[in-house]
């Protein structure tokens, strides 16, 4: 197949919906269907019926304002979400006036601006279909463009074409540790063996985290368009998607969008009439947070215990069931298809010199705009928090952000001009992580906050190794003894020794970050700490 | 005439060790390299024979130029390495380390079947654990006395695996694994069912002999006297895996 086929292709779906001039957009994403979106989008179907054939109801993906859901955008067909007309909290008995306002005077009552800062401010790539399309229409996909990158990448390049695209694109791993994800490529294509994987990790798991569940629920043909073409880069022909059984949704969605592109010739054997062949298989994880950690992950899919071994060697040299195996997040993935499609030095133009491209963050806690957001990298913080994210409600004064989950730390105020890259933020003593951002204002206690992670690190700790496992319940002890006010300088010097065992000495990721909370609350609020010891809180 | 046996193509290398300078084949591990030459790298889950586990982290070491520690069982010798065993720092870790596990579970050594015979009490001493500052978990588990000739006291077990590898790598039985997670992990014989009612276990008793405490051991010996002999372990795995 070539690109004309797909573009005749793409021309044809659309001419089936030629007649539809405006669209109705029910947000069917996981955050949205908890507020209620289900009846919504039946009731507003109901109400369309055939009365109306200009005008289409549909479900789309995460629209990203998830803390207004429900949500309904009413725009022209080929419209983004900017030039749509957004209506929050919607409830099932404002269908008729949605339907009526459609190409008339918008209901006002129901408005949300898209033209403030939450929407205006930010650059969609991994998103770019997220919200627009029906995640469950394979035509809907091709329709905007779907797949053009994988049958460019099969028909008009070489692997190593394909390779030097993405090492040229200056992609780091999008999974929070920021390797140069081209680099990882090049390392598995250049391993010897017939037999390689593909791995798609979307076993997300930090607390306040759901970038993936997000992507995998509004975009999932795009997922699997990047894991096809790492495969053709890197020679692999199998692959998994190891997603968490926690996303149901995100699940259903990954299986129709599989069946549905094996059905077109996008997957299976000869892919887009190609020689490449490529097999996707979905595997549950059974909600072990240690999972996400690579080794463990290979460990799970293998059908073995999920804990982590020692590294090297890397899953690039020997990784499922001893292959040279590529394993990749689900916003890495996402990336792939607009590389190939724009060029790697289009990605490049886009962030900080050493971080490329955009970042999904998923924005949680005391924050006006709850939600998921993309801008590019080198955004600084306080544009995140205070103009794209609404700053602080209730009149609060904000403490600090948390970024990296369970192996990241704490920013306080005082660095929220900084620019948000891989490299700014380790120097604060956090990580990128996968993207989670939760923000606190000033109720919060920074030593509930340490305590908190550690009793998640301690809970998920898989017990294979003796730091990681002793340390972060000792560790746990510790700090719950310091939030009770019952605690002493020796138990704050013993909490702070752990910390440096358990970072240097730990197996894998898990435990060699879990002190890191703990860390950087001492770094930057270690009077909050001071205070619990003299007493002076109440218990 | 039988051909030649074609020889693997495997390098030796030399490196320094303590400012030892050393030669090892390259398909060495550090730890394989120290006990050859008598250089004390504490550890608790590696035994020569078994399979490389890497859960104890005692035996972690630095090399230079390295930023991170390594774990001396799960990293392979280099030409030109320069590994440090025993810096100040490793033994301030170690001593942390063994005095987590002591804390971990109930390890009160006078009133101990293998007291004076055990890995964990004979590295205490050799690292210089003289008490323990982290408070005691003091977490009761069960002991397992259904097998007629063995006893297994999950109180007593720092989980180093060393039964379940034995078992699976050496006996071919694997009867022993790990459930559960975090501190709250416990080895089980089959699918947890009780060890006397288990129907792979050939009652061989290499897992007691390779436990490096006293959460396995033989029916009827009482404090101190849980002698185990691991000897058999290298000769064994020699001749299973032909080395």
């Amino acid at each position: 197949m070539h690109l004309e086929d797909l573009a005749e292709k793409a021309a044809d779906f659309r001419a089936e919906e030629a007649h539809i001039t405006h669209e109705v957009r029910v947000c069917m994403a996981a955050s949205c269907q908890s507020s209620g979106a289900a009846p919504v989008m039946t009731a507003l179907t109901e109400a369309c019926g055939d009365a109306t054939d200009h005008c289409k109801v549909k479900g789309v993906g995460c629209m990203g304002l998830c803390s207004a859901g429900p949500l309904v955008a009413v725009a022209d067909k080929d419209a983004d979400l900017i030039h749509s007309v957004l209506y929050r909290d919607v409830t099932p008995d404002d269908a008729p006036d949605i339907l009526a306002s459609v190409g008339g005077a918008p209901v006002d009552r129901l408005r949300c601006p898209t033209d403030q800062p939450f929407f205006a401010r930010q650059q969609r790539v991994v998103l770019e279909n997220s919200g627009i399309i029906d995640p469950d229409s394979f035509k809907g996909y091709v329709a905007v463009g779907g797949y053009s990158a994988l049958v460019k990448a099969l028909s008009e390049m070489t692997p190593a074409d394909v390779l030097r695209e993405v090492t040229a694109s200056g992609l780091r791993g999008r999974g929070g540790g920021g390797y140069p994800t081209g680099l990882k490529w090049s390392t598995v294509a250049k391993m010897p063996g017939d037999q390689k994987y593909v791995i798609c990790n979307a076993d997300e798991g930090d607390p306040g985290a759901f970038m993936d569940r997000a992507v995998l629920e509004s975009d999932p043909h795009r997922i699997l368009e990047g894991m096809a073409i790492a495969a053709y880069a890197v020679g692999a022909n199998k692959a998994y998607i190891y997603v968490r059984a926690e996303y149901p949704l995100a699940v259903e969605r990954l299986q129709t969008a599989i069946r549905k592109a094996k059905r077109a010739g996008f997957l299976g054997s000869k892919v887009a009439d190609t020689q490449f062949s490529f097999e996707v298989e979905i595997r549950l994880g059974a909600g072990a947070f240690v999972c996400g950690e690579e080794t463990a992950l290979m460990a799970s899919i293998e059908g073995l215990r999920g804990q982590p071994r020692p590294r090297p060697p890397y899953p690039a040299e020997s990784g499922l069931w001893g292959c040279p195996t590529l394993i990749n997040n689900v916003e890495t993935f996402a990336n792939i298809a607009p590389i190939i499609r724009e060029g790697g030095d289009w990605l490049a133009a886009i962030g900080t010199e050493k971080s490329k491209g955009t970042k999904v963050f998923a924005l949680a806690g005391k924050i006006a705009n709850t939600g998921l957001i993309e801008v590019p990298m080198g955004t600084t913080l306080r544009d995140i928090i205070e103009v794209i994210g609404g700053g602080i409600p209730d009149g609060k004064a904000f403490k600090a952000v948390q970024t990296g989950g369970p192996s990241g730390g704490c920013i306080p105020q005082a660095h929220l001009d900084i620019p948000v890259d891989y490299d700014s933020l380790k120097t604060l003593g956090t990580m990128m992580g996968s993207g989670g951002m939760i923000v606190m204002d000033e109720t919060s206690s920074m030593v509930d906050v340490a305590r908190y992670f550690m009793e998640f690190c301690m809970t998920e700790s898989c017990g294979k190794c003796v730091p990681c496992r002793t340390g972060t319940q000792q560790m746990h002890g510790l700090l719950d003894k310091i939030t009770k006010a019952r605690g002493s300088h020796a138990d704050l010097a013993l909490l702070e020794e752990l910390c440096e065992v358990v970072q240097a000495t730990s197996l894998c990721g898990l435990g060699q970050t879990a002190p890191n909370p703990v860390l950087s609350t001492l770094r930057y609020f270690r009077d909050e700490y001071e205070e619990k010891l003299r007493g002076e809180a109440t218990p | 005439m039988p051909l030649p046996v074609p020889q693997p193509n495997i390098r030796v290398v030399t490196l320094k060790i303590d400012d030892q300078d050393l030669s090892a084949r390259e398909d060495e591990t550090i730890i394989e390299v120290c006990r050859e030459h008598k250089i004390p790298v504490p550890s608790l889950c590696y035994l020569d024979g078994l399979s490389v586990w890497g859960g104890c982290r005692l035996c972690v070491v630095e090399i230079a130029g390295q930023g991170r520690l390594s774990a001396a069982c799960s990293t392979r010798v280099a030409e030109g390495m320069h590994v440090h065993t025993n810096t100040e720092r490793l033994q301030r870790y170690r001593r942390t380390i063994i005095e987590m596990l002591f804390a971990e579970r109930n390890h009160v050594c006078s009133v101990c079947v293998s007291n004076g015979h055990c890995e964990l009490q004979a590295l205490g001493q050799s690292c210089g654990v003289d008490h323990v500052r982290v408070p005691y978990r003091q977490t009761p588990y069960p002991v397992d006395s259904s097998h007629e000739s063995f006893r297994l006291d999950h109180n007593r077990c720092i989980l180093c695996t060393r039964c379940v590898r034995v078992c699976d790598e050496i006996e071919g039985a694997h009867t022993w694994d790990v459930m559960g997670r975090g501190s709250d992990c416990l080895v089980i014989t089959d699918l947890a069912l009780p060890w006397g009612e288990s129907e792979t276990c050939t009652s061989c008793g290499k897992c007691v002999q390779v436990c490096p405490t006293g959460a396995l051991v033989k029916q009827g010996t009482s404090v101190g006297e849980m002698v185990k002999d691991q000897h058999f372990l290298p000769i064994l795995a020699r001749r299973r895996h032909a080395r």
